[in-house]
């Protein structure tokens, strides 16, 4: 099926959403989705973030979809013609979904452990706007542990169901779940009963805010000041292949492994997440990859170093070419081949 | 050879008596030096006077506290990362239930140090904090010290003391 996004036409298998076409162009082009989670049958159409606008439906029918779309649970139509993001209608739109997504979170992202890796900070940093018009008070809720691993922080969810689906693909019964309705809808285990199932702890995993966290990673450290290394051992319950985080020697914090939408590649069981944290019980495989965008490669030097593009321009402008004409024999040192700058230096405007 | 205009020529001629009495030179020469007696002056008193460094000079670190004495910092690690020269290093903790009068946020920094050799004073960690809790202050060096362990700076030495907090203009 051909479909076009952003001025960009590919084929695509009968049944692929929009968003699923879209990320198969790369980053620039694919919606942010907070609450879609592909591994998890069922999640998205829940937040908004994935907007889209459809200029022609289908070739058949190529009348403009009369709303914006949630793109992660349309599915494509040959001849579908989708605008994301060139189109300022979708960019409006998601500013008002940032702006209503924040509206009750406490934004305390200085003490939030998924600072750093946050989806909701992404999304609203690039998508939001810099103050916010919200004067009233904001709902609170009272912390709540969910057993001796995980805890959650009420306050900050943004009511994207995926830890439902976890619980309810994953493990054999679910014992939490979203209570009461609108504003007051909290995720609760009711009467304050334990999560305790094998798989739980890829609830933390899914979420894409700071609501659900590792009780045994809490406070440790911030997620910049650590390093991602990939692992794996041998584990009866699961794939046993897993991020460490490393601070300094020690293993602060075991996570899934995630691909480049943020989304967990294989579910670990709670032994690897929470009970394995020495080395001694992992083959290490190798540092993973950090995006060079990402606040996790910060304040390591050297090789993902960017150089702003102003300097360089401005250095292949006055770049001069050395007089090689002059007498040198005296000074006892060997002309440098020009080949040498021309490879440093972009070409000039 | 004359290079320059500004060199004098020497006058070789014998001097007249008037010269040779020498009191108008030294009278003269009196004159300017008692000149100098009432004119202001341009040096002060260091240590025990100090001059103004204007507003935004920055010297000895301080971790501020609120209007109730809590403390500010909450251990968010921009400061850290903000740093050029990998000064700063943190411990987060847990406020624990009845510490509510002593830290402001549910986590705080239960260690906080300044490598203060490594600290090159660029302000970057003010800048980057975003509780308003590291500052540079404007009026205080940081003193001299002369062994290694009292480079260190950890929070006992950091945070403002409520008896004699630091105020910076434009604040209330």
């Amino acid at each position: 099926m051909k479909v076009t996004i952003d001025n960009i036409t590919l084929d695509v298998e009968p049944g692929t959403s929009i968003l699923q076409a879209a990320r198969q162009i790369g980053p620039e082009v694919a919606p942010p989705a907070m609450c879609y989670y592909e591994p998890l049958k069922g999640t998205g159409g829940k937040c908004r973030a994935c907007l889209v606008k459809v200029t022609a439906g289908s070739e058949k029918d190529p009348r403009p979809m009369p709303k914006l779309v949630p793109s992660c649970i349309t599915q494509v139509q040959e001849g579908m013609v989708v605008e994301n993001t060139i189109s300022q209608q979708v960019l409006d739109a998601r500013k008002g979904v940032v702006e209503f997504l924040l509206i009750n979170h406490p934004l305390d992202c200085p003490i939030c452990d998924q600072a750093g890796e946050c989806h909701l900070q992404d999304f609203s940093y690039e998508h939001g706007s810099v103050q916010t018009r919200y004067e009233e008070d904001r709902r609170t809720f009272e912390k709540e542990d969910f057993g001796p691993y995980i805890q959650l922080h009420m306050t900050r969810c943004i009511l994207c169901y995926r830890c439902v689906y976890v619980a309810d693909q994953l493990t054999p019964e679910r014992v939490h779940g979203v209570m009461n309705r609108g504003d007051h809808s909290e995720i609760s285990t009711y009467i304050a009963k334990a999560v305790d199932n094998e798989f739980s702890g890829n609830m933390i995993d899914v979420c894409p805010v700071g609501a659900l966290t590792d009780k045994t990673y809490r406070f440790k450290n911030r997620v910049w000041f650590t390093k991602p290394v990939e692992a794996h051992r041998d584990c009866p319950k699961c794939s046993g292949k897993v991020t460490l985080w490393y601070r300094g020697d020690e293993v602060i914090r075991v996570t899934g492994r995630k691909n480049q939408w943020g989304e967990v590649l294989e579910f670990i069981c709670n032994d690897c997440r929470f009970e394995k944290k020495k080395t001694s019980d992992w083959v290490i495989e190798g540092p993973s990859a950090v995006k060079r965008a990402s606040v996790i490669s910060a304040n390591k030097y050297g090789a993902n170093l960017t150089k702003p593009s102003f300097p360089l321009k401005q250095a292949a402008l006055e770049y001069k070419k050395l007089d090689e004409g002059r007498d040198t024999s005296q000074l006892g040192i060997q002309p440098v081949p020009q080949e040498r700058f021309e490879k440093l230096l972009p070409p000039a405007e | 050879m004359q290079l320059t205009n500004r060199s004098k020529k020497i006058d070789k001629r014998e001097m007249t008596l008037a010269e040779r009495l020498y009191i108008p030179a030294v009278t003269k020469g009196l004159a300017i030096t008692i000149s100098h007696f009432f004119r202001k002056k341009p040096t002060i008193q260091y240590p025990e006077q100090k001059r103004y460094l204007g507003p935004i000079f920055r010297g000895q670190h301080i971790l501020k506290r609120d209007e109730q004495g809590r403390e500010r910092c909450t251990a968010c690690g921009l400061c850290a990362v903000a740093c050029p020269a990998e000064a700063i290093s943190m411990v987060s903790a847990e406020r624990k239930k009845g510490e509510e009068h002593l830290y402001r946020e549910e986590k705080y920094a239960a260690v906080y140090e300044v490598n203060q050799l490594r600290c090159i004073f660029c302000g970057l960690c003010e800048e980057a904090c975003p509780k308003e809790a590291i500052y540079l202050q404007h009026d205080k060096f940081l003193p001299a010290f002369t062994e290694r362990d009292e480079v260190i700076w950890g929070k006992d030495k950091l945070v403002e003391n409520m008896d004699n907090r630091y105020l910076r203009e434009g604040w209330k």
